[in-house]
C-alpha cells in the first residue's frame, strides 16, 4: 500500500498533537509536516504535495478556508472545527467531512476510512468554498496573493472591480489585485448599496463616483475620484440611477 | 395602591362637605326670602340629598367606564340627563312635601337657577372623578411598566453575561483529551480550572465583587488559554493594593481580556502579549485592557464583538452613563480603557454594591 502524506494545520499545538496521536496507529500514513497558520500551511503544501490536510477553521490572519483559496492544487480536506455555524452548513452542504472538536478516536477512524476508501473530490472543495466565502463573517475582506505573498484586502478598500478572462481585478488605492473568481460571485457577495454592475464586466463602489457622461447612444461612461473612466451599459445606468436616485 | 384608596376616600369626604356647605347656603338663601326655617330645611335637604346621589351615580359610573379621548361628550349628556332627572324629581317630590301655594310659586320661579346650579355641580363632580379614575390608572400603569423594564433589564443583563462562546468551550475540551493522551495530570489541572471558571461564570449578574477576585477569575481562564495557545500568549496583568479594593460589576472584564485575545491571536502571528492595567483615578477605578492588532489585516471592527457592545449596555444600565468606555487604537495597539464610579448613582436599591 502506497504511504499517505498528510498535513496537521491548526493554531492549537494541542489541536495538533491529538490528530498525531490517532494517526499513530495508521502506519500507511505520514505527517508530513505541522503548521501553526495558513500561510505555513500554504508552503507546505506546495512542498509536499500532500494526500490530505487536516484544517482549522478559525486561523490566525487567514482562516482555513481563505488558505484552501489559495491553493492551486487543493488535496483531500478533513476540517476540524469546535464550533461555526456557518462552517457546518457548508460541510453538511458538500459531504466534505470534518471532525466537530472533541472527537473521538472512532470518529476520527471512521473519517480516515472514508479518505482511504474514496478518491478524492477536488470538485467538491470547490463548491464548498463557495458557499463558505459566501458567510457573511466573510464579507469584509478579500484574500489575494500576489506572487509568493499573501494580501488581505478590506472591502472598503476596493474601488472597482473589472472582469478579466477567468479572473477578476480587484482596483484599490494601493494597486490592483487578481483573484480567480467571477464578477456575478462579487456582485452576490457585495452590499448592493455599496457596488452596482454599471456593466458586465465592471462593479463599481457608489460612492467613489464623481462623474456621469453621456457617451453613445444609450451608453454612460463614469468617472471615479481616482480619475478611472469605466464604461456604463444601458442596463447598468438604469440600475445605477435607482441606486443613486435619480 | 392602599394610598390610592385613601386618597379617593378624602375626595368624597371633600364632596360630601362642599354638598353640607351647598345644604347650610340654600338653607339660609331660603329663609332670607322669606320662608320659614322648616321650609327652607326641607327644601334644601330634600334637593341636595338627591344632589348627592347624582354625584354619586356619575361617579360610579365613571369608575367602570371612562370614555377614550375626544368622547367626552357623553359625560355632558350624562350630566345633562342626570341634572333634568334631579330636576324633574325635586318638581315632584317638593310639593308633596311642602304644601305652601307662595313656596310652590316660588319653586316653579326657580327651577331655571336650581337646573343650571345643579347642572355645574354633577358637570364639576363628573370632570373631577374622571380625572381622579385616570391618575390612579396611570400610576397602576406606571407601575406596570417599571417593573417590566425592571424584568427586561435583569433579563438582559443576563443574557450579556452569559455569552461565554462555545467556541471557548469545546477548544478547551479538545485541549483536554489530548493531554489525558500523555499528560493526564495537566489535563486533571485544566478540567479543574475550566469547572472554577465556569462556576464563576454561573453568579449572580448583579453582584458587585472587588478586583482581585475578579483578577483570581479572569486568571483561570487565561491559564486555560495559556494551556491552549501555548507559548504564544503572555498576559501581563498589573495592579496594586487600592486597586485591588475596588468594586467592580462581576464578569466585566472577561469578554473583553477574551475579545483581547481574540483579535491578538488571530490578527497577529508569532508571540502575543495582553496586557491590563488597573489603576484608581479620583476615587474611581480605571481599567485598560489593549491587544496587539494588525490594521492591515484585521478583519473590519465591526465584528469586534459582541463583547465590547454587552460591556457597553452594562455599564449603562447600571451607571446610565455612555462615558465609561473608551477604545483606542494607536501603533498596533487596540486598547479599551473602562471607567467604574464606586458610588452608584441609580435610584434603584438593588443595583447597589453588595459586599
Amino acid at each position: 500500500m502506497p504511504v499517505k502524506t498528510v498535513l496537521i494545520i491548526d493554531d492549537e499545538p494541542l489541536a495538533r498533537s491529538i490528530v498525531q496521536e490517532y494517526l499513530m496507529q495508521y502506519p500507511q500514513i505520514t505527517v508530513a509536516q505541522e503548521c501553526g497558520d495558513g500561510f505555513e500551511g500554504i508552503k507546505a503544501i506546495i512542498q509536499h504535495k500532500p494526500d490530505l490536510i487536516f484544517l482549522d477553521v478559525q486561523m490566525p490572519k487567514i482562516n482555513g478556508f481563505e488558505m484552501l483559496e489559495l491553493v492551486d492544487q487543493q488535496p483531500a480536506v478533513i476540517f476540524t472545527t469546535a464550533f461555526d455555524e456557518y462552517a457546518l452548513k457548508a460541510f453538511e452542504a458538500h459531504a466534505v467531512d470534518y471532525l466537530l472538536k472533541p472527537f473521538s478516536k472512532e470518529r476520527f477512524n471512521k473519517a480516515i476510512e472514508k479518505f482511504l476508501d474514496q478518491p478524492k473530490k477536488p470538485e467538491a472543495t470547490t463548491a464548498l468554498l463557495e458557499t463558505a466565502a459566501s458567510s457573511p463573517a466573510q464579507h469584509d475582506r478579500i484574500v489575494v496573493k500576489t506572487g509568493t505573498k499573501i494580501k488581505v484586502i478590506p472591502v472598503q478598500e476596493v474601488i472597482y472591480l473589472e472582469a478579466a478572462d477567468d479572473y477578476v481585478n480587484i482596483h484599490t488605492a494601493n494597486g490592483a489585485f487578481l483573484k480567480n473568481k467571477t464578477m456575478s460571485f462579487f456582485e452576490q457577495i457585495l452590499d448592493p448599496n455599496l457596488f452596482t454592475r454599471v456593466h458586465r464586466s465592471y462593479l463599481v463602489r457608489v460612492e467613489q463616483i464623481t462623474r456621469i457622461d453621456p457617451y453613445e447612444k444609450e451608453t454612460h461612461i463614469l468617472i471615479l475620484k481616482s480619475g478611472a473612466k469605466i464604461p456604463v451599459s444601458k442596463a447598468g445606468y438604469a440600475k445605477l440611477k435607482l441606486v443613486l436616485g435619480i | 395602591m392602599e394610598n390610592a384608596t385613601s386618597l379617593f376616600n378624602r375626595f368624597r369626604a371633600v364632596v360630601g362637605a362642599g354638598l353640607l356647605a351647598l345644604f347650610s347656603l340654600q338653607n339660609y338663601l331660603l329663609h332670607d326670602f322669606g320662608f320659614s326655617w322648616k321650609v327652607a330645611n326641607i327644601d334644601a335637604g330634600t334637593t341636595c340629598v338627591l344632589l348627592a346621589g347624582a354625584c354619586l351615580l356619575i361617579s360610579n359610573n365613571l369608575k367602570y367606564y371612562q370614555p377614550e379621548k375626544g368622547r367626552s361628550v357623553f359625560i355632558l349628556a350624562l350630566c345633562l340627563v342626570l341634572s333634568l332627572l334631579w330636576l324633574g324629581a325635586c318638581r315632584w317630590l317638593l310639593p308633596q312635601l311642602l304644601t305652601d301655594p307662595a313656596y310652590k310659586v316660588f319653586l316653579i320661579q326657580s327651577l331655571t337657577i336650581r337646573f343650571c346650579i345643579s347642572f355645574l355641580i354633577i358637570s364639576c363632580m363628573a370632570m373631577l372623578s374622571a380625572l381622579r379614575y385616570m391618575q390612579k390608572d396611570q400610576k397602576a400603569n406606571e407601575a406596570r411598566k417599571l417593573a417590566a423594564e425592571t424584568l427586561a433589564r435583569d433579563a438582559e443583563l443576563y443574557k450579556l453575561r452569559q455569552q461565554l462562546q462555545p467556541h471557548f468551550l469545546f477548544n478547551s475540551l479538545n485541549s483536554i483529551s489530548a493531554l489525558i493522551g500523555f499528560k493526564p495530570d495537566e489535563a486533571r489541572k485544566m478540567i479543574h480550572q475550566l469547572s472554577d471558571f465556569l462556576r464563576g461564570t454561573l453568579k449572580e449578574e448583579q453582584q458587585w465583587v472587588t478586583l482581585s477576585h475578579e483578577l483570581q477569575h479572569l486568571q483561570l481562564y487565561l491559564d486555560i488559554e495559556k494551556v491552549r495557545f501555548g507559548h504564544r500568549l503572555t498576559a501581563v496583568l498589573q495592579h496594586n493594593d487600592a486597586a485591588d479594593t475596588m468594586l467592580i460589576p462581576t464578569m466585566l472584564l472577561q469578554p473583553l481580556v477574551e475579545n483581547a485575545i481574540k483579535f491578538g491571536l488571530y490578527d497577529t502571528i508569532g508571540q502575543v502579549t495582553i496586557s491590563l492595567d488597573a489603576l484608581v483615578i479620583g476615587g474611581q477605578l480605571q481599567v485598560t485592557i489593549s491587544n496587539p492588532y494588525d490594521p492591515e489585516t484585521a478583519y473590519p471592527r465591526h465584528g469586534t464583538g459582541f463583547g465590547l457592545t454587552g460591556v457597553k449596555r452594562r455599564l449603562y444600565l447600571l451607571f446610565a452613563r455612555h462615558d465609561l468606555v473608551e477604545v483606542k487604537t494607536k501603533d498596533q495597539v487596540f486598547c479599551i480603557t473602562l471607567k467604574i464610579p464606586q458610588s452608584l448613582k441609580t435610584e434603584d436599591s438593588n443595583l447597589k454594591p453588595n459586599t
